[in-house]
């Protein structure tokens, strides 16, 4: 089973696009800020129709982030579309003091996150976004894992009070969610039936929710229950929902598109350890080494977050869940 | 369309009274730093009478206005002189001056470096190379949505080798910011010693030419030259103005000019009471030449 079984869209950045410009249109203060990334953002569009309200800063991120911020405390409404990579490390102090400290409600759009880039390589991957982001207080963390978890942050995005950070991968998404599906940001959206209890909790973040879903198909094949959360917004972090799943399940894992490091499994497992809930746990990721050269799908395969290794890592783990579950008083809680 | 306060010409009494405000500042500064403990001593007493001109003769800010877009904005891109911005916004009653006794006291909102939690602050800064590219931003709006609002800005001259203010003047130049006004605060060290010693930055005024400024020179402590300067603002339309304002360092206490240890030294006692026994006398010999 692969991701193309699901019915595909489009990229979440192009309707991102599409969605910033119908709302441009009737806000004449929303303002799209590029660093010489207006194609790759998918903003070319947007600027021929709004040429007032786009603003081209140039290959110079810091600038763009602090250029920014004085523009959202004028009143602007201000979304930074840039390569995820260099936006959130080049330009990390300018959001850390200029936008999240200075409580400037800068929207900034990191495009082509995670591996995207794919064979570019590590200077172009943002596999540190999610951790240092969690490190600055007062900006959230979203990263949308299809279209319409994309069009429903972007919504949400315009009168958002805080520092908002949105993270959108290149390829085309397939549609997991149905139109009436409930979102807001903070809270993690369940793509399986509801049950008292699972086998597993796979908990998913971006563009790895779909194989994390697809995973859970091949496991039900075999009789396993899952439950699959889209957590989409590493913060603000939604406990209810983690907490629930994890209560309710055997075994946990996580699967991101980011360092195994600081991330949404760092965050889960921290979460959980001081809950005192206590659950063998996989934290799926890029791991802590120099990336493999490929596209994104091969550095994916690569490292397990494909449909069939994500089952794999499933059954594995339940295999041994089930053998210490045979020690008597142990996993009791 | 946004009318500047600024008055066209100004009067020898209005210079005095200036001179005394600069005068009041400096005590505050000193008291504010040797109450606290803490200080950047040297770079608020290089700073404040720009400070002074500023709040005082050219920009249009004031408690009532603070809530509107449409007015003059200031930015302490220098923001480790915050002591001279305090006593400046105390004295023009944007808090109570009591609350200067709270500078960097446990839970104050008065820390060390500038915050937007201290009414009439408009930007968090502290880290260097930072305070230009939000200048920048808050002048680019004026701009977009044709109010015409003047963003003015104060840099250290240390802080020039950080390279985002670099990138922020080729966007203020790109721009066309005439409505944008950047101070260079040049007193020539930093805490290491002297700037040029450190990085050689000159010639600057050639680099901020290049960059597209239009460049002036001042006396940077000299109250009335800086006030008939900032009547000629914009200096050329369509160009962003830079005034390179030369200062000096720990300027009006005599055995704290132009020394780097009185960076962020804060005066002990004999040292506090000698300082304002030399803004004493400044004082008086300001009123006696004014008599004669």
């Amino acid at each position: 089973m692969s991701i193309d079984t699901l019915p595909i869209g489009s990229t979440n950045l192009d309707i991102f696009a599409q969605t910033l410009m119908e709302l441009a249109a009737n806000d004449r203060d929303i303002l799209v800020i590029t660093s010489d990334s207006r194609e790759s953002g998918r903003v070319t569009p947007f600027g021929n129709k709004f040429p007032q309200q786009i603003v081209e800063l140039g290959i110079a991120e810091q600038n763009m982030v602090g250029v920014s911020a004085g523009l959202a405390s004028a009143g602007k409404v201000v979304f930074i579309v840039s390569p995820a990579c260099f936006l959130t490390a080049r330009a990390l102090e300018q959001i850390k003091n200029d936008v999240a400290y200075s409580d400037q409600p800068v929207k900034l759009i990191g495009i082509s996150a995670g591996v995207s880039y794919g064979a570019l390589g590590t200077t172009h991957h943002s596999l540190h976004d999610f951790a240092v982001l969690q490190a600055i207080n007062n900006i959230d963390i979203v990263a949308p894992a299809d279209n319409f978890e994309t069009r429903q942050t972007i919504l949400a995005a315009i009168h958002y009070p805080r520092p908002i950070y949105i993270r959108f991968g290149k390829k085309a998404m397939p549609n997991l969610h149905s139109p009436d599906a409930h979102f807001k940001i903070g809270k993690a959206i369940q793509l399986t039936p509801q049950l008292d209890n699972y086998d597993l909790v796979f908990i998913a973040t971006g563009e790895t929710v779909a194989p994390a879903y697809l995973a859970s198909q091949i496991l039900s094949e075999k009789g396993i229950t899952c439950c699959v959360l889209s957590l989409h917004s590493i913060r603000p972090f939604d406990e209810a929902a983690v907490r629930q799943a994890a209560m309710s399940s055997r075994v946990v894992i996580t699967v991101e598109e980011h360092s195994v490091n600081g991330g949404l499994g760092s965050r889960v497992a921290s979460f959980l350890m001081q809950s005192s809930i206590f659950r063998p746990l996989r934290i799926v990721g890029i791991p802590d080494e120099h990336t493999i050269t490929g596209s994104q799908v091969e550095i994916f395969n690569h490292y397990g977050i494909s449909p069939q290794a994500l089952s794999q890592t499933a059954l594995q783990l339940l295999d041994k869940e089930a053998d210490k579950c045979a020690l008597p008083g142990r996993f009791s809680s | 369309m946004f009318v500047a306060a600024t008055p066209r010409s100004i009067s020898p009494e209005a210079i005095r009274m200036l001179k005394l405000k600069s005068i009041l500042y400096r005590k505050i500064i000193l008291k504010i730093i040797y109450s606290a403990g803490a200080g950047h001593t040297g770079g608020s007493l290089s700073c404040v009478d720009i400070l002074n001109v500023l709040y005082n003769h050219v920009m249009n800010i004031s408690p009532e206005n603070l809530s509107l877009v449409n007015r003059d904005h200031y930015i302490h891109s220098k923001g480790h002189s915050v002591e001279a911005l305090y006593a400046v916004l105390a004295d023009k009653g944007f808090y109570p001056k009591e609350l200067l006794d709270t500078v960097e006291q446990y839970g104050s909102d008065f820390i060390g470096h500038p915050t937007r939690s201290v009414p009439g602050i408009e930007q968090n800064t502290g880290a260097l190379g930072h305070g230009l590219s939000v200048s920048v931003g808050m002048a680019l709006a004026s701009k977009l949505d044709g109010l015409g609002y003047r963003v003015f800005t104060i840099l250290g001259d240390g802080e020039l080798t950080e390279g985002s203010v670099w990138e922020a003047s080729a966007s203020a130049a790109n721009f066309h910011l005439d409505n944008l006004v950047v101070i260079i605060d040049r007193n020539t060290l930093q805490i290491t010693g002297r700037t040029e010693q450190v990085m050689a930055m000159e010639p600057l005024e050639d680099k901020f030419l290049a960059f597209g400024y239009s460049v002036r020179r001042v006396n940077g402590n000299d109250v009335a030259e800086m006030a008939a300067l900032f009547e000629d603002l914009p200096f050329e339309p369509g160009k962003p103005n830079l005034v390179l304002a030369h200062t000096i360092k720990g300027k009006g206490i005599s055995f704290m000019e132009d020394k780097s240890e009185w960076h962020h030294r804060v005066p002990n006692d004999a040292e506090y009471a000698a300082a304002l026994l030399e803004l004493d006398q400044a004082e008086k010999a300001l009123e006696t030449e004014y008599e004669h």
